[in-house]
């Protein structure tokens, strides 16, 4: 099962033909996604990579079916990009580009509001369900299907914790970058209401970091919520403040947003806490008994 | 991006934002000028760095004279302010903002800024004026009075009426307020910022609205679209090696352990840094390679990592994913050549080509270790810093 996206989503890919999006796509392809092909304006009616190639995002979910879409457009047009993958009708649009302006993602969340889709980025990995749909950017080799569900808003971060729940031999379900952005689509919560509902998910490992207050929002929610057991590691203990690390979203400001007052929201929550990011695959394993 | 009070002030005024007379002055006979010709009878000088705190840190001073002016514009331009924002070494003051003396009667807080939670503009009033807003939001939080701002439709006029009469303003007060957060909605959205504060916010002893202080931080993600904006940078308020780091679009921070860290990604350079300190050592930095990293950027790297006098061992810390180790390898060895590296080195290589990375590094001849694991990596390095610290000492 997985959650989102699966064997039988069929993907196309907006900025099918550039550099970026030609390289992705073949790795998606050899990965075994079903890619039917992409967006390129100008460009409709050409093949690349033995796809058919559209103008709009419209005619290519006309033609082909698609109902989920990777967005590898630059910074500039990407908003544009999501804003027409939602209205053609795709159902999960990933948004990979990274430094776009926090007023154009608020543009996005609003005029996403009413539509029936969701926006996983910007600023992410992507999205993959092992062995089944792999959309974005992630070394597809590192993952094996299984029982873990992995939300994180990290990259690199985000594949450590993967390539440790593959080496404890217990496998993902599903896992999502919902991104670095201060603004962004999918957040922790709707991720473990989808784990939660998910047969295939035993437990939920939560990969977050400094700023912001996703997790202690997180923390409320699965308090309330959530019957899986969550293990979460926060990047950012050593973080000074007011300096942002790498991720736009990432900065501790005002003493709001440290790594403490995340864990500390999610232990009073029931959440298993790892202090070391070397330790996630072995504290999800514990929580699952071993089994 | 930061502004200086005076950039930001005069953003605000062309958006018609009241705010006090004042001239920029880069020496003691200029501040003079500037109080001569703004007339009056007391003036406030104003050190211009990237800080708040500076009233407390003797960056803004109260004369009577322009001789005063002069004394206080000569003890401040040349010198470095220190304040609680600005860390031990402080910023360098190249500038001083000379103001006619404002009448206060009341001091309040006005912001507008992107509210990540709400996803949406907030604007923000607070009676509580001049005082940190988080510890405002922390210890009093009644006394913050908040309302979004809908991308789509705008301000409307009842967001300025709930807070002006929440500040308990009188009704023309209210009506002033209104166009005050008009403008700084304006602003906001105009030049892409993240953040739009006025603090304090006063009432003269006339009764009028005046933005005595100012602060604007802008969205470096837009400044693609805000050239005018993006000559606003004072690189001189910037750490020397953030600035060189970002040349080589490397992000780069600087921190005061003494084990240097190189990561690709940003989530895995922190963990990195949180792993060195649980297993008793310091960072030295924090530095994320970025995705697509050249064998020149991983050189670039090292020669940054290592201007740091302070840094007693090195950790490499790469999960290959797009990028191949074996690449990684490669520029890890020519740039320990090229930079003759003389601290012990560290590497933990995983994912994506890693065992050909591996040895490509044990082949190389350097004097470097290599970690089986990322906890291995954290220990060895933490372990090689403190054996070097000893040796220093005896």
């Amino acid at each position: 099962m997985g959650v989102l996206v699966n064997a039988q989503t069929r993907v196309i890919c907006q900025g099918f033909t550039g550099r970026q999006g030609s390289f992705h796509s073949e790795q998606a392809i050899a990965y075994g996604t079903n890619l039917v092909g992409g967006v390129t304006p100008g460009k409709g009616g050409q093949r690349h990579l033995d796809r058919p190639v559209f103008d709009t995002v419209h005619d290519a979910v006309r033609e082909t079916g698609a109902d989920a879409s990777m967005i590898y457009v630059p910074a500039p047009f990407a908003p544009d990009a999501v804003m027409e993958a939602a209205d053609a009708g795709i159902r999960v649009i990933v948004c990979i580009t990274e430094g776009i302006p926090v007023l154009d993602m608020l543009r996005v969340r609003a005029a996403l509001a009413g539509a029936d889709a969701v926006l996983i980025g910007p600023n992410c990995p992507g999205i993959i369900t092992p062995g089944a749909c792999k959309i974005g950017i992630m070394p597809g080799a590192i993952h094996s299907p299984g029982r873990v569900g992995i939300v994180s808003r990290s990259g690199t971060l985000t594949y450590e914790a993967v390539h440790q729940t593959t080496a404890a031999g217990l496998g993902q379900s599903t896992c999502i970058g919902i991104g670095g952005d201060p603004i962004h689509g999918l957040d922790f919560i709707d991720c473990l209401d989808l784990f939660e509902q998910d047969p295939q998910t035993d437990a939920v490992l939560l990969v977050g970091e400094i700023g912001g207050d996703d997790e202690e929002r997180a923390a409320a929610h699965i308090a309330a919520h959530i019957s899986k057991p969550v293990v979460a590691y926060i990047a950012g203990v050593t973080a000074p403040p007011g300096k942002r690390m790498g991720h736009a979203g990432a900065i501790v400001s005002g003493g709001a947003g440290t790594a403490e007052g995340k864990y500390r929201a999610l232990a009073d929550a029931g959440v298993t806490t790892v202090r070391s990011p070397a330790e996630m695959g072995a504290a999800v394993a514990a929580v699952l008994g071993g089994g | 991006m930061h502004l200086h009070e005076y950039q930001a002030k005069t953003l605000l005024a062309d958006q018609g934002v009241p705010v006090p007379p004042g001239r920029l002055a880069d020496s003691a006979d200029a501040a003079a000028a500037a109080a001569r010709a703004l007339g009056g009878e007391r003036w406030v000088v104003k050190a211009q760095v990237h800080a708040g705190g500076r009233g407390k840190a003797g960056g803004v001073r109260l004369c009577a004279s322009e001789a005063e002016v002069a004394a206080a514009a000569q003890a401040l331009i040349g010198s470095r302010l220190a304040t609680h924002q600005s860390g031990p070494e402080g910023l360098p003051v190249a500038q001083v903002l000379v103001e006619a003396a404002t009448a206060v009667a009341r001091e309040l807080y006005l912001a507008a800024l992107v509210d990540r939670g709400a996803g949406r503009v907030a604007l923000m009033a607070s009676a509580a004026g001049g005082m940190d807003i988080e510890t405002v939001a922390a210890e009093t939080p009644e006394r913050l009075l908040l309302t979004h701002v809908d991308p789509v439709i705008g301000l409307l006029p009842w967001q300025g009426r709930r807070l002006g009469y929440g500040l308990g303003l009188s009704k023309p007060q209210v009506a002033a307020l209104g166009e005050m957060l008009a403008g700084l909605y304006r602003l906001l959205t105009a030049s892409d910022a993240a953040l739009v504060e006025i603090n304090p916010l006063v009432v003269t002893a006339a009764g009028d609205l005046l933005a005595l202080d100012a602060k604007v931080n802008l969205d470096d993600n837009a400044l693609y679209r805000h050239a005018d904006l993006a000559g606003l940078r004072d690189p001189a308020q910037e750490d020397p090696r953030e600035l060189a780091a970002a040349a080589h679009q490397l992000s780069y921070i600087a921190l005061d352990g003494d084990i240097g860290c190189m990561v690709n990604g940003a989530g895995l350079a922190m963990a990195t840094m949180d792993l060195v300190q649980l297993h008793g050592g310091a960072p030295a930095n924090f530095l994320d390679v970025g995705g697509g990293t050249s064998a020149e950027r991983v050189a670039e790297a090292f020669k940054l990592i290592l201007s740091d006098g302070r840094v007693r061992a090195v950790l490499v810390n790469i999960f290959g994913g797009i990028v191949r180790c074996d690449l990684i390898a490669e520029g890890i060895v020519a740039a320990a050549r090229e930079v003759a590296l003389n601290v012990p080195l560290v590497v933990r290589l995983e994912g994506t080509r890693a065992a050909e990375g591996l040895a490509l590094l044990a082949a190389s001849g350097l004097a470097l270790t290599t970690a089986s694991s990322l906890a291995d990596a954290a220990q060895q390095a933490v372990a090689a810093a403190a054996a070097r610290a000893d040796n220093c000492q005896g």
